[in-house]
């Protein structure tokens, strides 16, 4: 099929960006979305020009490097799904296809379709952890039972890959998915117990710093997030901010 | 340099236990005297600064990705194996370590394999306290899995993200010690030098991915745990960013490369469907416990399912040839990864692939679809059920079971695996082989340390379905912070190292001329053009069957292409900006060379082992030969060229286990 792309392009953070448009022809209907942008890219290389700068690295899935905002929606016009896994066949021949970077505040882009995620991390880093040394002479793993539930609750919370796409989707550029997923898994494990106070108000208040919005309860992302955390997730942390400040 | 593998004297069950309790020690005092660089942030990496950082130690740590959490490690699906013998099948520290030598071909060090088996263990236990959402079952209790053909359920997993959630422990881990100011964390840079001052790792290059800016960091030692290079076939299940170049700029500054050549090949991939592909999918290998693999009978069948005239649900059992049954018969769909991966390399080489490429064989669930279903039909006890309603519960089952791949698959090929059967190929997925290390984990530079892949240490010349897990959070949290104390005794008055020597001076030198190069040369092809090259040369003549031949013609391709790389290869963009071309370029600088070296191990390796399997080498009925005389590490030295590259040998004797023959008839 051929299409027509509207790239956002911008040189550096400083630089002033703008849409650009290209044109691929002969792409495949079962390319993935990043194949089809490395063969814009070679086509590029070819032409003498640059190519787009755009953050990938797994293509499984998993890694949650991709970042891509395509027509409108973080990741592209399908569910459940990043970048990395959206096909060409979801799209037609003559489709005309708009890519951007995830767009926040928070986000600063640092070249083309390459953002800023790092506040992410230093979210992380103001609580996201047990505070465990790494010796190995804890109890034996099964000392504790842990309900399956809890367990399996826990974990679903765990499979955010921190691609940062809840942020790029809300329209008031929230992190309050990707932070409550993180407070969910340890609030439902025991071992999270002894610190979920300070945790959860340490978390959020690195949060509102990094200049994240707040939740209007829209779900929009939810709807796009590619690991499908639950709205719940916001719900408990805002369940275990209310505990720690009472 | 005579090898000394360091490994200590005594019964092999005290061997760790006795070395522990005598190796030096750093005071706590004098640890915070002492800086650790280390590079890549994975299982090994990132479970290592962690616990050097919780030591004591000043710890720098380098990424090429935005954040450590977004490592390689984080791809792997099953699980992690531990020798907890929760499920009271048997299983013990013996039994894991016996195992792994095993299922290594008897190409791997005893004593390593057996201090990995015995501190397996403690990782479930440091995991748990870390929060990783391990599997339960109702009890409560952790639940496990078998895996890969051994006797014992020993492996722990969270669904099919194990190493997501592993790879995400480690990282919290790290988060507490970033936030204490212990680990300082360098997030999208790349090392790309080593520096050696008087004999002694004392620092790397590092080049900031963002402004270009080439860096100086100086350290008492340096780890490196920068995974594999299976990249270098261009096509992998490896991430695109994978790369091989902090080992191989040790392995030029005097760190060995051993076994190059042990590569395994997983059968369960999703074929490649164009030449526009970058990678490759894996899905579980549990899927051959239910699917049967087949290729048709007749090439005019084959010719019209390519073709589109034709459906493989259409052909009768007649015209399937369901060649791992016929050639396996005990076995049948559930022989070793190497020999699936070799059977339907056989077959699609005589021309009978099935897809547009000629490299896809059936996995067909048709039949466990069937099965299960008139199963479930008697537990429900419904007499003379439909054809359709066998289906239908046949399906429930199949679903339950392999669901998520099948949804995978879907996504990515866009056929219902539930209909029509799955197409998978081989592809590569772990390189064995690695940086030399000794008992330590130090290479053959002094303060040099590999961990995790991007060592030979554990595997052999094969590796076990959820021990790579295992190996890279066992060298990171509970082995190498107890053997870098020893070396960095000696260090505790040396003060800071300082950036301003001329040998940082010269390795800067050398990193900023290459860039220079690269951004100026004025060639004309792209360097995914010499990467897909390079790549086809190592499927074709260095890929899961390996000839004399073939490997002569690759090394001399090899080389071809390398020089005409440094003439042609074009990289726009400038030095000082993010420029993805430029990483790429250095990067497959760096295969271009390994691959020579990777061809000329498997020329010299005159034998069949685990992954390694040399077509002059095998028993009359097709199985891998291995010979006696070449129970050893071959360990290359660096001397300039790749093909003149020194071989030193490491004898392996087995004390504590009897070396055996595989067989699966």
């Amino acid at each position: 099929m051929n299409l027509t792309l509207k790239i956002w392009r911008q040189k550096d953070s400083n630089a002033k960006g703008q849409m650009v448009d290209y044109k691929v022809s002969d792409i495949s209907e079962h390319m993935s979305f990043l194949e089809m942008m490395d063969v814009l890219n070679e086509q590029l290389i070819a032409q003498g020009e640059e190519p787009v700068a755009f953050d990938h690295d797994c293509r499984e899935g998993i890694c949650g490097m991709c970042s891509m905002y395509i027509n409108g929606e973080a990741h592209g016009p399908d569910r459940g799904i990043t970048t990395c896994q959206l096909h060409m066949r979801m799209f037609k021949d003559g489709d005309t296809i708009t890519i951007e970077p995830f767009r926040a505040a928070a986000f600063p882009v640092i070249k083309d379709l390459v953002v800023d995620r790092s506040a992410f991390d230093r979210i992380q880093h103001a609580g996201g952890y047990i505070s465990v040394n790494t010796s190995g002479n804890t109890q034996d793993a099964n000392a504790t039972p842990i309900s399956k539930h809890d367990a399996d609750e826990a974990m679903d919370a765990a499979t955010c890959i921190g691609c940062g796409a809840c942020v790029a989707t809300c329209k008031n550029s929230s992190a309050m998915l990707f932070v409550g997923a993180k407070v969910s898994q340890y609030a439902l494990l025991p071992q999270g117990q002894v610190e979920a106070a300070d945790r959860v108000q340490n978390m959020v208040a690195q949060m509102d710093l990094e200049g994240f919005g707040n939740c209007t309860n829209t779900g929009a992302c939810e709807v796009e997030c590619p690991k499908g955390i639950s709205l719940d997730t916001i719900a408990r942390m805002n369940r275990e901010l209310m505990k720690a400040s009472i | 340099m005579a090898l000394d593998s360091k490994v200590p004297k005594g019964p092999i069950k005290d061997k760790w236990t006795d070395y522990k309790n005598k190796i030096n020690l750093v005071n706590p005092a004098n640890k915070r005297h002492i800086d650790v660089i280390v590079v890549g942030t994975g299982l090994a990496g990132g479970s290592a600064a962690a616990t050097l950082a919780e030591l004591g130690y000043n710890v720098k740590a380098f990424a090429y990705q935005d954040s450590p959490r977004r490592a390689h490690s984080i791809a792997a699906q099953g699980g992690i194996n531990a020798a907890k013998n929760y499920q009271g099948d048997g299983d013990s520290t013996y039994r894991l370590f016996y195992d792994t030598v095993k299922g290594g071909d008897y190409r791997s060090r005893e004593a390593n394999v057996y201090r990995l088996a015995e501190v397996s263990a403690n990782i479930i236990d440091q995991c748990v306290a870390q929060g990783v959402p391990f599997a339960r079952d109702y009890g409560g209790l952790l639940d496990n899995r078998s895996f890969g053909g051994v006797l014992v359920s020993r492996t722990f997993y969270a669904k099919g993200q194990t190493g997501q959630q592993l790879l995400l422990g480690a990282y919290s881990a790290m988060n507490r010690q970033i936030a204490r100011g212990k680990i300082e964390m360098f997030n999208r840079h790349e090392m790309l030098d080593v520096v050696i001052v008087d004999g002694k790792a004392r620092g790397i290059i590092a080049r900031n991915l963002v402004t270009g800016e080439i860096e100086r960091h100086s350290a008492h030692a340096v780890v490196v745990g920068s995974g594999g290079y299976g990249n270098v076939y261009f096509l992998s299940t490896n991430a695109m960013g994978s790369n091989v170049t902090a080992a191989w700029k040790i392995h030029k500054k005097g760190a060995y490369f051993a076994n190059p050549c042990y590569t395994q090949i997983h059968p369960t991939c999703i074929p490649r469907s164009g030449d526009y592909q970058s990678k490759l999918t894996l899905m579980s290998e549990s899927l051959r416990n239910d699917g049967r693999i087949w290729v048709p009978k007749n090439m005019d069948d084959v010719i019209a399912i390519r073709e589109g005239k034709k459906k493989p649900t259409e052909l009768s059992e007649e015209e399937r040839d369901y060649y791992l049954e016929r050639r396996y018969p005990a076995f049948g769909n559930l022989v070793p990864r190497d020999v699936a991966s070799r059977a339907a390399k056989e077959r699609c080489d005589a021309g009978y692939g099935v897809n547009a490429t000629g490299e896809a064989v059936y996995l067909d669930f048709a039949d466990a679809i069937k099965r299960y279903g008139a199963e479930q039909a008697k537990i429900h006890n419904i007499s003379n059920p439909s054809k359709e309603k066998i289906y239908e519960l046949g399906k429930a089952i199949v679903e339950a079971k392999y669901g998520n791949l099948f949804q995978m698959y879907e996504k990515i090929v866009d056929e219902n695996p539930y209909e029509t059967p799955m197409m998978i190929y081989p592809a590569v997925h772990y390189t064995m082989g690695g940086v030399w290390v000794d008992y330590n984990l130090m290479t053959t530079v002094p303060g040099l340390y590999c961990i995790g892949e991007a060592n030979f240490s554990d595997h052999g010349a094969n590796r076990l379905g959820a021990s790579a897990l295992m190996q890279g959070l066992a060298d990171g949290y509970f082995v190498l912070p107890y053997t870098i104390g020893d070396y960095l005794a000696d260090d505790i008055r040396t003060g800071k190292i300082p950036t301003d020597s001329p040998e940082f001076d010269e390795a800067e030198k050398q990193v900023k001329g290459k860039i220079e190069f690269f951004t100026t040369n004025k060639g004309t092809k792209s360097v995914d053009y010499f990467h897909k090259k390079l790549g086809k040369v190592m499927w074709d003549k260095c890929g899961m069957s390996r000839n004399e031949k073939g490997l002569k013609e690759a090394m001399a391709e090899i080389k071809a292409i390398r020089e005409e790389f440094w003439k042609e290869v074009m990289v726009p963009g400038g030095a000082n900006e993010m420029n993805p071309e430029l990483e790429k370029a250095g990067r497959v600088a760096d295969f271009l060379e390994l691959g020579e070296l990777f061809a000329k191990d498997a020329l010299v390796r005159e034998e069949s082992a685990g992954g390694h399997f040399r077509e002059e080498h095998q028993t009359p009925e097709g199985e891998a030969k291995r010979i006696k005389e070449f129970q050893f590490v071959s360990a290359w030295e660096y001397v300039g060229e790749p093909s003149e590259a020194k071989l030193h040998k490491e004898p392996l004797e087995y004390e504590n286990i009897e070396v055996k023959e595989r067989s699966y008839k």
